[in-house]
């Protein structure tokens, strides 16, 4: 169906160009991080835009039992919804195959860097932890949601100020946060390549998604890679990734500058 | 009780602070976003376009379906669960009956409008912020419409008749009775009328007065957002 | 009785419940409608005036088939005995063995091979039921598969602007860009040109026509921003 928009795409790759005029290896610009945008009832967010592409996201957190097998740390809960407002392809109803990828890549990225300490998040061992909730929402599909998401959750993470917690009642105070932030040690940064025939490019416009013949996501923290995601339906060779590697801890710094 | 002064400072008849965008989704056929204090509800529209299930089709006209959500983290305290409640589907109902007086959908049978409406934030009136940015998203995308849907609380707080209650309003101690109204502005035809609390015939005569003031004011600002994506400062 | 008034001017943006004139003289047109003495706006859109005919141009909105429009749809789906196209509309327009050849076709052929999944067509409306089924035809002057090129989309009611007085702009556009375009009245155009970066160019232009189409001297605009790199 769409192989008169993949031939003519290719095409136009030959010319290092891409149909929004970007060139195979340039993000959309521009990309925006905007901070604290639900003030008054998050306890951090942000929005990010990469491009037309917008993203936004909310931490909550409350008070409760630990995992039994890390009974002195803080969990950590990702969760995406992709609301059937950000594009015509969204349905509502419970979360489909694709809004369980985007969570748990974007949780990956997080949990495998420990970009939360979640050993500072203990209020009681064994009984009582901080539970921390990231709940992403797309706002507009215009491609590439992953990186859109990793960084508004991370954004929404450095924004989020710790609430008041009342022991003794074993409430949250909401509404009266406390100064502390949420204790993020690093930001780790998720760069999405596409391969469309023989070409790599970065940052897929939805279009591009359509056509894609496989996608790498990479999330990385200062040069060390703490999670990968392949999809798309055909492969990629041993060279590719290692290209699409290279691109991604490239590009990954300029992502992380938007912070 | 008596209310003497508002929280928030404001005049009995006076909104809060609001601000309005058309235009932001671009994957959208329309798009809006209304804000009024710290209510920031967005609104998309898809359509018309097929509609599944098929036994939901009408051969004769167009059906309008709204989706109203709040996002998790928008609500005044604990984390909202993700997915529909009995208030957001009842509110999503609401919101239908309260658009569908202005559209015409019989250029459209068996199709259906899609309006689905997220809230940011919450600090009361979200209902009437989700018709507000609604009813602007619906004239976005290209419908016809006999007029643009304005919606606004109004109610009594302590003795006092109020126009755009906040949360402290509607959680005043001294008994508050919060009014979401709707209305296509031109005619003062009310299309969403609800009521909680305690209120007398004559509080509630004022109260639908002031209002039609109010909504006259949001509709201002949703004709502006309208226009101005078309760049157009004579407004 | 109170004389007319007309409370607009040509090329103003207005906006559903707008008041366009009051009194009896004037008419509403597309996009307008009469509520007691008053011509009310029912669309966003922009005025136009021609005598005492108000009507406005809509700025958004999907495509409504209408009997007569000739447009360009897409193959989606073959059965035995017809087609099904998407002309976009919300639901697919269907083309009849009859109406697509004059040929014989015997029963329980292979339609594919006259028309296949995902090709593109010059096609007609020639009904539209009360409920919105739509019947395509293929006889006619003009219409044919459009073989090769790509589609692209433009808001339907500014097809009158992309192609201009007596064809100047899309004229313009493919001269400028050496592009082949077709246009259909559904908003559907089909562009076709060898140099892949000249076809791009073309649809750009295009989508800034769409886009800045309620704007004064757009023809000026277009001019500079195909004579622009």
């Amino acid at each position: 169906m769409y192989n008169e928009l993949r031939d003519y795409m290719i095409a136009l790759f030959a010319n290092n160009t891409r149909k929004d005029g970007r060139k195979l290896l340039d993000y959309r610009k521009p990309i925006k991080v905007e901070y604290d945008i639900s003030p008054k009832s998050a306890e951090g967010s942000a929005r990010v835009t990469i491009g037309k592409t917008e993203v936004i996201a909310g931490v909550k957190m409350e008070v409760g039992k630990p995992f039994p097998d890390t009974p002195n740390q803080g969990v950590l809960i990702v969760s995406a919804e992709l609301v059937p407002l950000a594009s015509p392809e969204f349905e509502s109803g419970p979360p489909d195959i694709q809004a369980i990828e985007l969570s748990r890549v974007v949780d990956r990225g997080l949990r495998e860097s420990k970009a939360i300490d979640l050993d500072k998040l203990c209020v009681k061992e064994g009984e009582k932890v901080w539970i921390i909730f990231v709940d992403i929402y797309p706002i507009n599909d215009s491609g590439n949601l992953f990186d859109a998401a990793s960084l508004a959750a991370i954004a929404a993470l450095k924004n989020a100020k710790m609430p008041k917690y009342d022991a003794k009642e074993d409430k949250i105070v909401y509404g009266e946060a406390t100064n502390k932030k949420l204790p993020l040690n690093k930001t780790p940064i998720s760069c999405t390549i596409s391969k469309i025939g023989n070409y790599i490019l970065v940052d897929p416009s939805y279009e591009e998604e359509r056509v894609c013949d496989a996608r790498l996501t990479v999330t990385s923290e200062k040069g060390v890679i703490n999670a990968m995601q392949k999809g798309g339906p055909n492969s990629l060779s041993h060279e590719d990734i290692m290209k699409m590697v290279d691109i991604s801890l490239e590009k990954a710094k300029e992502l992380e500058k938007a912070l | 009780m008596k209310y003497e002064k508002r929280f928030s400072n404001r005049k009995f008849d006076e909104l809060r602070e609001m601000d309005a965008k058309v235009g932001i989704i671009e994957r959208a056929d329309g798009s809006a976003m209304f804000k009024i204090g710290k209510t920031i509800a967005i609104a998309a529209v898809y359509g018309p376009r097929q509609l599944h299930p098929a036994f939901l089709r009408n051969p004769q006209r167009g059906i309008l379906r709204c989706n109203y959500n709040m996002m998790s983290f928008s609500g005044s305290g604990d984390r909202v669960k993700p997915g529909p409640s009995r208030r957001s589907r009842e509110i999503s109902m609401v919101i239908e009956n309260a658009l569908m007086p202005v559209l015409d959908l019989s250029d459209f049978p068996n199709a259906v409008i899609d309006v689905f409406i997220e809230l940011i934030q919450t600090d009361a009136g979200t209902r009437c912020a989700g018709i507000t940015a609604a009813a602007m998203a619906l004239a976005d995308s290209g419908l016809t419409m006999k007029d643009l849907v304005s919606a606004v609380s109004v109610g009594k707080v302590g003795d006092k008749i109020v126009v755009d209650l906040d949360k402290e309003e509607e959680d005043f101690e001294g008994g508050a009775t919060d009014i979401p109204i709707a209305m296509t502005p031109r005619t003062g035809k009310i299309t969403l009328l609800q009521l909680d609390g305690e209120i007398s015939k004559e509080e509630l005569d004022k109260a639908l007065k002031a209002s039609r003031d109010a909504c006259n004011k949001i509709y201002g600002l949703q004709k502006k957002a309208l226009k101005e994506k078309y760049g157009d400062k004579n407004v | 009785m109170e004389k007319s008034k007309l409370l607009v001017e040509e090329r103003q943006i207005v906006v559903p419940g707008d008041i366009l004139a009051e009194g009896m003289d004037y008419l509403p047109e597309q996009g307008t409608f009469r509520e007691d003495d008053k011509i009310i706006a029912s669309n966003v859109g922009m005025v136009s005036i021609k005598g005492r005919l108000i009507k406005l141009i809509a700025l958004n909105g999907k495509y409504i088939p209408r009997t007569g429009d000739v447009v360009i749809g897409r193959i989606t789906n073959v059965a035995t005995m017809n087609w099904l196209v998407d002309i976009g509309y919300a639901y697919e327009a269907g083309l009849s063995l009859k109406e697509a050849t004059s040929d014989y076709i015997p029963r329980g052929e292979d339609l594919t091979q006259f028309y296949d999944f995902g090709e593109n067509i010059m096609t007609k409306v020639i009904t539209v039921s009360r409920a919105k089924m739509i019947d395509l035809t293929m006889k006619g002057p003009g219409l044919r598969k459009l073989k090769g090129g790509r589609i692209i989309g433009i808001t339907p009611s500014k097809v009158p602007r992309i192609i201009g007085r007596e064809g100047s702009m899309v004229n313009m556009i493919k001269d400028a860009t050496n592009t082949q375009i077709i246009i259909g009245q559904n908003g559907k155009i089909w562009i076709h040109s060898d140099d892949p970066l000249n076809e791009l160019k073309a649809e750009e232009a295009i989508k800034f026509v769409d886009n800045n189409c309620h704007k004064d001297g757009l023809t000026e605009e277009v001019k500079k921003f195909l004579e622009k790199k």
